[in-house]
C-alpha cells in the first residue's frame, strides 16, 4: 500500500479557554519536508501540535491525513505518526529498556530487547540501558523519550520542543536523525527555541502571531 | 450549509438571550398565580383528613417537589446528552441552569418529607424507600454541580458533567429499585395514600401546585440560562453592545 | 516488529501497572491498612457486644471496602497523566477502551483483591459464621471490580483537577449504592437463614453490565479530560 502521504491543514482555528489563538490557518506538509512552527510564548504552538495529534477538536477547519479527516480518531493516522510532547512519558521506576518496550507496546507493537539496546546505544545511552530512569539526568531522560522515534515506522513526527535539556552532542544527533527520517520519505513538524538545521533540507517556517 | 452551522453554533445563545428574556414573564406570572390558587385550595378548601388530620396538607408541596426533582434530573441529562453529542452549547447551558433547581426541589422534598414524618411516624427521619432515593438523588445533583464548579474550562466542564449526568440517569432506576428492595427486606414504613380516598379538592390543589412548579422551573431556568450566556459570552461583541451589560 | 493483538495489549497494560506497583509497594499497602483500620475502629465506637457486631459486620466491611477503593481511585490515571504516558496511550492506534480495561483490572488486582483476601480475617473479629464469611468473600469478589469500574469513570472525569481526590468520591459513591445494598444483603440473607443466591446473581449481573459499558465510558471521559 504505497501512497503519497500528506498532512493538510485547512482553515484551522483554535481557542484556549475563551481566547482565540489563531484562525484561518492552512498549510500542507509533504513527504521529505521539515516544518518549524514559530511564535512567541502563548501564541498557540503547543495547541496547534496537540490539534494535529487529535487531542484538541478544532473550533473551525480540519486536519487531513492523506485526504482523510483525523477527527474520527482514525487508527490509520495514529499508526503513522509519533508525538513527543513536553512530557517525556517515561516511568522513573522502569529501566530505559523497559520504558522503550512499554511505550512501543502501548503503540501496538513489540520490540525485542536486542533491538531496544541498539536504539538506546544509538541515542548515546550505552551502559545506562538497565538502570532505572530515576537515576538518569534530565538530558538522558529526554534521550530515552526520543528513542521512541526510532522504534516503529511512523511517517510523521510531531515534536514539541524536542531539544529541551539536550547537550550539543545530542542536538547534533537529533539533526542527523531528522535528516535520515526525511530522506526516508518521512516528515517532521516541530517547535523549538534553539536553532535546528538539517543539512541539505530547507526548513519551512510557519509563524503564529 | 457551512454558514448555517456557524449560525447555529455562535448566534444561537445571542438570539436565545433576547427570546428567553421575553418569555420569562409568560411563565413567571402564571406560576405565581397558580401557586397562590393551589395553596388556597390546599389550606382552606380541602377537608381535614380523617387519619392524619391537618398534617397531611404538607403533601401539596412534598409530592410536586418529589416528582419534579426526578423529572428535572432526566431533562437535565437529556440536555447534557444533546450538548455532548451535537456540540450545541445552548443545551449544555440549559443543563447547568437546571441543576440547581433540581437540587432545590430534591432538598424541599426531603425537608417537607421530614416535616410530614414527624407527626406520622414520630421521627424526623425514617429510612423510607422514597425518602432514601430522594436523598441519593440529591447526592447525584450535588456531584453534578461540584464537578461543573471545579473545572475551569467551560467546554470541558460541560462535556464532563454531561457524561456524569448520562451515567447517573442510567443508574437512577437501578438505585431506585435497589433501595425499594432494601426497604421491603427491612420492612420499613412507607407513606400510603390510597388514590380513591382523596378528596377532589386535594387532587385539584396538588395538580395546580404541580403545574405552578413546572412553570416556575421553566421561568427560573430561562433566567439562569440568561446569566450563564452573559458569563460565557462576556468577551463577544454582542454582549459588549448589550444595554444592560454596560 | 510484531503487531500486538487486543488481548496482547490488555495483558501488556496489566503487566505494566503491576510491575510499576511492585516497585512502589507502599501505595498498595496503604489501601489495605486503611481498610483494616476502619473496620477495627467500629467495635471501638459501638461497643464489643458480639450480637450487635455480628449483625453489623457485613455493612461495616462493605462500607470500609467502598471507602478504601475510593481512596485508591485518584491513583488509577494520575501518574500516567502527569508524566505524559496517557497522551501516548490516546495516540496509540489501538483501542483506548482496551487499555482502560487493562488499567481497571490492574487497579482491582492491587486495591480490590487484597481486600477480598483479608476480609475473612476481619470478619472473625466480628464473630461471623464460617458460611457468612464465604458468602462475604464471594460478594466482595463480585462487587469490588464493579467499584473499580464505576470509579474509573469518576477518576477519568476528575483528572488533573484541584481537590480531585474528594471530588471523585462525591461523584462515585452514590453510583455505588446498589453494589453496597446487594453485597451486604447477601451476607445478611445467610445470617437470617435465607439463600444468598439472588443477591449474588444480581451482583454478577452488575459486574457484567459494568464490564460491557464502563471501560468505554471511562475512555470517553479521558478524551474529554485531555482535550
Amino acid at each position: 500500500m504505497q501512497q503519497a502521504f500528506k498532512l493538510e491543514v485547512v482553515d484551522l482555528a483554535c481557542e484556549r479557554g475563551d481566547l482565540r489563538l489563531f484562525s484561518g490557518l492552512s498549510f500542507e506538509l509533504a513527504a521529505g519536508e521539515l516544518m518549524q512552527v514559530q511564535g512567541e510564548n502563548g501564541s498557540g504552538k503547543t495547541t496547534l501540535l496537540r490539534t494535529l495529534c487529535g487531542f484538541v477538536q478544532p473550533i473551525e477547519g480540519k486536519v487531513l491525513w492523506s485526504g482523510q479527516d483525523i477527527g474520527e480518531w482514525d487508527d490509520n493516522y495514529h499508526a503513522q505518526m509519533c508525538y513527543l510532547g513536553h512530557l517525556n512519558a517515561i516511568k522513573d521506576e522502569l529501566s530505559a529498556i523497559e520504558n522503550l518496550q512499554m511505550s512501543a507496546g502501548l503503540a501496538g507493537f513489540s520490540v525485542s530487547e536486542s533491538d531496544a539496546i541498539t536504539v538506546l546505544r544509538r541515542m548515546g545511552l550505552r551502559r545506562k540501558e538497565h538502570l532505572p530512569v530515576r537515576v538518569l539526568s534530565q538530558g538522558q531522560r529526554r534521550r530515552v523519550a526520543l528513542s521512541r522515534l526510532l522504534v516503529g515506522d511512523s511517517k510523521l513526527w510531531i515534536l514539541d520542543e524536542p531539544l529541551t535539556a539536550l547537550d550539543v552532542g545530542a542536538v547534533g544527533l537529533m539533526q542527523e536523525l531528522i535528516g535520515e527520517h526525511l530522506s526516508n520519505g518521512g516528515m517532521v513538524i516541530f517547535t523549538t527555541h534553539q536553532p535546528l538545521q538539517v543539512a541539505g533540507v530547507q526548513t519551512r517556517q510557519l509563524a503564529l502571531s | 450549509m457551512r454558514l448555517a452551522i456557524n449560525w447555529f453554533k455562535y448566534s444561537a445563545p445571542s438570539t436565545f438571550y433576547g427570546l428567553a428574556g421575553k418569555l420569562i414573564p409568560f411563565f413567571a406570572w402564571p406560576a405565581a398565580i397558580l401557586f397562590a390558587v393551589g395553596l388556597y385550595i390546599g389550606f382552606f378548601v380541602a377537608p381535614t383528613d380523617a387519619v392524619q388530620s391537618e398534617a397531611y396538607r404538607i403533601m401539596f408541596i412534598h409530592v410536586p417537589a418529589s416528582i419534579l426533582s426526578m423529572f428535572i434530573y432526566l431533562i437535565m441529562a437529556g440536555y447534557a446528552a444533546l450538548g455532548l453529542i451535537f456540540k450545541t452549547r445552548l443545551s449544555s447551558m440549559m443543563a447547568s441552569a437546571l441543576a440547581p433547581t433540581g437540587a432545590l426541589f430534591a432538598f424541599i422534598s426531603l425537608w417537607t418529607g421530614a416535616l410530614w414524618g414527624k407527626p406520622m411516624w414520630g421521627a424526623w427521619w425514617v429510612w423510607d424507600a422514597r425518602l432514601t432515593s430522594e436523598l441519593i438523588l440529591l447526592f447525584l445533583y450535588l456531584g453534578f454541580i461540584a464537578l461543573q464548579a471545579s473545572i475551569e474550562d467551560p467546554r470541558r466542564a460541560d462535556r464532563a458533567s454531561a457524561l456524569l449526568a448520562i451515567v447517573g440517569s442510567v443508574n437512577v432506576p437501578i438505585i431506585y429499585y435497589s433501595v425499594q428492595w432494601w426497604n421491603t427486606l427491612h420492612q420499613g414504613s412507607t407513606i400510603k395514600f390510597s388514590g380513591t380516598s382523596m378528596h377532589v379538592a386535594m387532587q385539584q390543589s396538588m395538580f395546580t401546585i404541580l403545574v405552578a412548579c413546572w412553570l416556575y422551573v421553566i421561568a427560573i431556568s430561562l433566567a439562569r440560562v440568561r446569566s450563564i450566556i452573559l458569563e460565557r459570552e462576556s468577551n463577544t461583541q454582542w454582549v459588549k453592545e448589550l444595554a444592560e451589560a454596560k | 516488529m510484531n503487531k500486538l493483538s487486543l488481548f496482547g495489549l490488555l495483558g501488556l497494560v496489566i503487566r505494566r501497572d503491576l510491575l510499576l506497583a511492585m516497585r512502589r509497594r507502599a501505595d498498595v499497602l496503604t489501601t489495605l491498612i486503611f481498610f483494616v483500620m476502619v473496620v477495627s475502629l467500629f467495635p471501638l465506637g459501638v461497643g464489643p457486644e458480639p450480637d450487635m457486631l455480628r449483625k453489623m459486620a457485613a455493612g461495616v466491611l462493605w462500607v470500609a471496602a467502598l471507602l478504601a477503593s475510593m481512596l485508591s481511585l485518584p491513583r488509577m490515571f494520575s501518574a500516567d497523566y502527569l508524566d505524559g504516558t496517557l497522551e501516548q496511550m490516546m495516540l496509540a492506534p489501538q483501542s483506548l477502551t482496551m487499555m482502560v480495561l487493562g488499567k481497571i483490572i490492574a487497579h482491582w488486582m492491587l486495591s480490590g483483591l487484597p481486600l477480598v483476601l483479608i476480609a475473612p480475617v476481619l470478619g472473625l473479629q466480628f464473630d461471623m459464621s464460617v458460611q457468612a464469611l464465604w458468602v462475604l468473600m464471594l460478594a466482595l469478589l463480585l462487587g469490588t471490580p464493579v467499584l473499580s469500574m464505576i470509579g474509573a469513570i469518576g477518576a477519568a472525569l476528575t483528572l488533573g483537577l484541584r481537590g480531585g481526590g474528594v471530588l471523585v468520591s462525591l461523584l462515585v459513591l452514590p453510583l455505588c449504592i446498589p453494589v453496597l445494598i446487594f453485597g451486604a444483603g447477601a451476607v445478611e440473607a445467610v445470617n437470617s437463614g435465607m439463600d444468598a443466591i439472588s443477591n449474588l446473581s444480581l451482583l454478577g449481573a452488575f459486574l457484567l453490565f459494568a464490564l460491557v459499558f464502563t471501560p468505554f465510558v471511562a475512555a470517553q471521559a479521558l478524551r474529554i479530560s485531555m482535550e
